[in-house]
């Protein structure tokens, strides 16, 4: 572990827990949005760079817009005093469940036994090739999936005409 | 000759490695990284801020003359009669700036307050980290994600301007980081789209590479740019217009309307932390222009080939060419009234992001047809292809935005 | 077409710009501390009072009648009568302002105590550098920084001081006329009474009772020709 990645591995975690602890939900989404920006630092630290950089694009340059207006436009930003009324066993018990299981499964597949990770350069170029060729089928549907979100949210927010119903 | 301005042009990077030299054999691996970082960030911060500042004041000159007005003229060397045309402004400015009070509203949430402007100006800054500047001058090459780094470090901002309007507790900073968001969120797709043809041409995402792709020659003198291709001129017009958006510049200053919304995101923001804002914003727009030269524009390349041209240092064409397009859009900033929003929104959505998906299609068809197709045929079918969607598309735009109907000026 | 609009504006801008480096009708900007404009006639700032002698302070024509102090708008004249009293220009003895202070941040030169003053003693002034780094005693002007001599009144507006002259020439000689007049009957009055007299020595002490409503039409006119010469 070298010191880079204990820096931005406890910014990350950091981040997180005061994304899930702290009682603005403004603040709480700007905390998110840090520990976005250190995923992204993880990834640059594997040298995946174009992850790396796809993810600050995606993630702090949009998603967190999203969550923000979203907060906004649907409710009130102060704090409230009152503790949360659900107790937190439930939660915490899916959240163990689900650690574990992935766990499980990460240290149940090869990748930890590998010893050195191929070490051909992936490009952009190849990314690029393969998503056009070997999945291009994923990635079809996931463009009519998205087709077919933005339709629905287009359809939400249209206004009714004047007598159409 | 040829050598002495060779060497002319090489200067910031020689004077790198003689500054390089002097440190002693025994200097730890990390330091040296850490010299050259510094000797490295330390023109641009020196080079841009400075540009920044001598913009405002040749901005306001320019709008003076543009409204028949003469414009800063006074400020020059204190205690003497010596005016420097003015150019003495920016000093005045900046220490003022410096010396404000820093006014922080009592509803603020003051810790965002406080950092919005600091997650604006970094940012900011790092766009600059992949622009090539000149021939072996570009201060961190990403061959892989070159262009990638730029427009996610680039898209990182409108959180900082949402970050300033919200933690201001004003209705007009929310009302104005709203429209910013909005706005930098809408022209982002078509500034990135029509950054992708070049991408497509070149088949690089490095910057180094793109203007090595333009340096080629067409009749044996005029170089390569993408700009003298049809759909390099449209996606140049494109990515203008889509960077003058980012950038908050007139005609889509919406998010800082004064007439409308006091100064939009940074209403409660004085003193120093206004002036970061401004300069950020500053810094912005060049970072844009620097991308447009390097896409479209052969970044550092001279626009012939030919000696008289290629003698002149390369990070002179670069910022002679930056220098250029600050001009031009001063000038527009002088031209042309604000738009609407709904106008501002109807234009990115209905006519750039179309204009750029056929601009795309048609650098794709310019691609294939290569060497196989005449050029002339190529550049006609190439500006018809964009010329016609142009006419009819531009023709729907203004329909829907209306004849103006004046109540006194007819 | 879109776009051939903004390239018209353009070129439109930048006539401007070009032109406005030759072409003195478009730059009709007059660099202000070193050029100057005279000022129009009919410009107006602050008031002044007027006096008509070498010492400002004697000739003032201020009577201290307080009327421009009441009907100041914002209230920024304020005045202190004199206990005595003085000639002015006609010779009429009258009081005078003890202080008289105008406050320059108050005032809105609206000129309503020129328009109200029946005496032509406070008149606008056309300067217009008022500004001071003082500003609490320096913002209130006194009798003595607001005292102006008429002269100067009749250079910058030559017309209206025309016409205040021409009035206060008329004031003038309707004075001088009935002082003339007053002197005359006075005299005449005297005549008169020096000629009853004389009658009643001759007619003995049987007209001892006829004197006395004898100088009756006289005397409110000599009382009027006493009191300016008490």
């Amino acid at each position: 572990m070298t010191l880079p990645f204990a820096i931005i591995a406890g910014l990350t975690v950091g981040s997180a827990i005061a994304a899930m602890s702290l009682r603005n939900m403004v603040h709480c989404a700007l905390s998110l949005v840090l520990t976005f920006a250190g995923l992204a630092g993880l990834y640059l630290q594997l040298n995946a760079e174009f992850v790396g950089f796809t993810q600050i694009l995606v993630y702090v340059g949009a998603v967190s817009i999203l969550i923000v207006f979203a907060i906004l436009l649907t409710r009130s930003t102060e704090p409230k005093d009152e503790p949360a009324t659900v107790t937190p066993w439930v939660g915490i018990s899916v959240a163990v469940a689900a650690f574990l299981t992935m766990a499980l499964a990460v240290l149940a597949s090869p990748i930890g036994k590998r010893l050195a990770a191929p070490a051909s350069e992936v490009s952009v170029k190849t990314l690029g090739q393969k998503l056009m060729t070997d999945y291009v089928l994923p990635l079809e549907v996931m463009a009519l999936l998205l087709t077919a979100a933005m339709l629905g949210a287009v359809i939400i927010a249209m206004k009714d005409k004047e007598g159409s119903r | 000759m040829a050598e002495l301005f060779a060497k002319l042009d090489a200067l910031p990077v020689t004077l790198k490695h003689l500054l390089m030299g002097l440190l002693p054999g025994a200097t730890p691996e990390w330091l040296v990284s850490v010299v050259s970082a510094v000797l490295t960030i330390t023109p641009i911060l020196a080079v841009f801020p400075l540009m920044f500042a001598l913009t405002t004041v040749i901005e306001r000159k320019g709008l003076g003359r543009i409204q028949n007005r003469i414009g800063p003229n006074r400020v020059g060397i204190p205690l003497t009669d010596i005016r420097l045309w003015g150019f003495g402004q920016f000093i005045a400015d900046g220490i003022k700036s410096l010396i404000k009070e820093d006014v922080v509203p009592r509803a603020a949430d003051k810790v965002v307050h406080f950092l919005a402007p600091i997650a604006l100006l970094i940012p900011v800054l790092l766009t600059y980290s992949v622009l090539p500047f000149g021939k072996n001058m570009v201060p961190l090459d990403l061959p892989q994600t070159g262009l990638l780094f730029f427009f996610a470090v680039g898209a990182s901002t409108e959180l900082s301007v949402f970050m300033a309007g919200w933690s201001s507790r004003n209705k007009y900073s929310l009302l104005g980081a709203m429209r910013a968001i909005a706005q930098m969120v809408s022209y982002e797709i078509p500034l990135i789209l029509s950054s992708l043809t070049v991408v497509m041409m070149a088949g690089t995402l490095s910057l180094t590479s793109i203007v090595e792709h333009q340096a080629g020659t067409h009749f044996g003198f005029l170089h390569n740019w993408h700009l003298f291709t049809p759909w390099g001129f449209v996606g140049f017009c494109l990515f203008l217009t889509a960077a003058a958006a980012e950038a908050n510049r007139t005609p889509f200053d919406l998010p800082e309307a004064e007439s409308e919304i006091i100064a939009g995101y940074f209403t409660e923001y004085s003193g120093f932390k206004f002036a970061i804002f401004f300069l950020a914003e500053y810094l912005g727009l060049f970072a844009m222009c620097g991308l447009g030269i390097t896409l479209f524009l052969g970044g550092w390349l001279p626009p012939v080939n030919i000696a008289p041209f290629t003698w002149v240092p390369s990070w002179c064409w670069f910022l002679g060419k930056l220098s250029a397009l600050i001009v031009l859009f001063i000038w527009l900033r002088g031209t042309l009234p604000r738009l609407r929003t709904d106008q501002l929104m109807g234009f990115a959505w209905k006519f750039l992001l179309p204009m750029t998906l056929i601009n795309l299609v048609v650098a794709a068809l310019w691609h294939m047809s290569g060497g196989a197709v005449h050029i002339g045929i190529r550049w006609v079918v190439g500006f018809a292809m964009l010329a016609i969607p142009y006419w009819l598309l531009g023709r729907g735009f203004e329909a829907s935005v209306g004849k103006r109907v004046y109540r006194f000026a007819n | 077409m879109l776009g051939t609009g903004i390239l018209r504006g353009m070129v439109e801008t930048a006539k401007n710009f070009a032109g406005s480096y030759h072409d003195p009708e478009r730059l009709t900007t007059v660099e202000y501390p070193e050029q100057r404009i005279a000022p129009k006639e009919n410009a107006r700032q602050f008031p002044f009072l007027v006096h008509d002698t070498e010492d400002p302070m004697k000739g003032l024509r201020c009577v201290a009648c307080q009327i421009c102090e009441k009907e100041c708008p914002p209230q920024c004249i304020y005045i202190v009568k004199s206990k005595d009293k003085r000639a002015d220009y006609k010779g009429q003895m009258q009081l005078y302002p003890v202080t008289f202070d105008i406050d320059l941040s108050v005032c809105m030169s609206c000129q309503i105590c020129v328009e109200v003053c029946p005496f032509e003693s406070i008149k606008m002034d056309t300067e217009f550098e008022l500004s001071n780094t003082d500003r609490f005693g320096g913002l209130l002007v006194n009798k003595h920084q607001l005292a102006k001599s008429n002269e100067h009144y009749r250079k910058i507006h030559p017309t209206e001081a025309a016409v205040s002259d021409a009035a206060l020439a008329v004031e003038v000689a309707k004075a001088q006329a009935k002082a003339k007049a007053d002197v005359e009957a006075k005299a005449k009055a005297a005549a008169e009474a020096k000629a009853k007299a004389e009658a009643a020595a001759a007619a003995g002490p049987v007209g001892a009772v006829a004197p006395a409503p004898a100088p009756k039409p006289s005397s409110p006119a000599a009382a009027t020709a006493a009191a300016p010469a008490a």
